[in-house]
């Protein structure tokens, strides 16, 4: 598929508006559809396709692998992070109120600190599993 | 009657998806069958008004699925092997599960009966007091992230630890072979 022109432009065009529009997705969800999981998707869907046409090496070299480790395990750990925040601040796990002056600015922080891990940790196991799957293609 | 129509003909298009997907025996087709459903399936949960799920559902089942299956489509080649047993059994087990299934929904309360058990239970608290106590918009992410986070965290580590699996068992590195210069990393 390198070869393709076509192709090579259309997805250089197309992958920044994928990543813009996951970027989207992961901070408007609190206000419209969406979230961290279709964030975190959407953004790897967007490495997925160049991958695709640029093959899984360009790929490895724009992703390096031991990036991809550290931040599989970043998103888990700043999900649980802000758990232990907030047992730190005398309350339950995973109890927003605490994090902010008002219940509901803790909330929305809160909420907002989840998403990320979740979106973070999302993109970085589809992309994994793909260069996983596809990695092993390769000549 | 119009939604009762749109209903019809997705369910329809759906159950047609999915015989073709069997009768084909051409692997690549059958991928993009299961993607055509993915996509229908989408479409029937924007019917219900579950826009997240649709979403979910175009993005993970239409695009990442597809993909992963083309790929292993690339390692194991594209044409399905000939069954090496004949289908009978098989079929009746299938069609013994899907008989009970069935009887199983004659139990459930209607479609959109307002008085359905699913409807009497958290839902109105959720619906009435999370602007209140969460005051974010979409009810949805207030449930999953606040509400529900205990389970939402379980999914996350469910999710880390297939990354895990697969980094253990396929990994990432490109493997050097005898003979083949360059292959660094």
């Amino acid at each position: 598929m390198n070869d393709n022109p076509v192709l090579r432009i259309v997805a250089k065009i197309i992958i920044p508006m994928i990543l813009i529009f996951g970027l989207y997705v992961q901070f408007h969800g609190d206000f419209g559809p969406g979230g961290g999981f279709q964030a975190g998707v959407i953004f790897a869907a967007g490495f997925i396709l160049y991958g695709l046409v640029f093959g899984t090496d360009a790929l490895r070299s724009a992703i390096p692998a031991h990036i991809l480790r550290i931040v599989i395990a970043g998103g888990l750990l700043l999900y649980v992070g802000v758990g232990v925040a907030t047992l730190l601040m005398g309350s339950d796990f995973l109890a927003y109120n605490a994090l902010g002056s008002t219940p509901s600015g803790g909330q929305h922080l809160g909420i907002f600190l989840v998403e990320l891990g979740v979106g973070v940790t999302v993109s970085a196991v589809m992309i994994t599993v793909f260069i996983g799957f596809a990695g092993r293609n390769d000549p | 009657m119009l939604i009762e129509f749109v209903n019809v003909a997705i369910l329809a298009l759906l159950a047609v998806t999915a015989l073709a997907a069997i009768r084909l025996h051409d692997l690549f087709a059958v991928a993009m069958m299961f993607g055509i459903y993915s996509l229908l399936a989408s479409v029937m949960f924007v019917v219900l008004d579950a826009i997240d799920v649709a979403f979910t559902e175009a993005a993970v089942g239409v695009g990442i699925s597809t993909v992963l299956m083309l790929g292993t489509i690339g390692l194991v080649g594209r044409h399905e092997k000939k069954p090496a047993h004949r289908p009978l059994l098989p079929l009746l087990v299938v069609a013994i599960t899907g008989a009970a299934l069935v009887y199983g929904t004659l139990d459930m309360p209607l479609f959109m009966d307002p008085g359905a058990p699913v409807h009497q239970h958290v839902a109105p608290y959720y619906l009435n007091e999370s602007p209140e106590q969460i005051g974010i918009p979409n009810v949805v992410t207030s449930i999953l992230a606040s509400y529900r986070g205990y389970d939402t965290l379980g999914e996350l580590a469910v999710i880390f630890t297939a990354g895990i699996g697969v980094l253990g068992i396929l990994g990432l590195r490109r493997r050097k072979r005898p003979g083949h210069e360059g292959a660094s990393e």
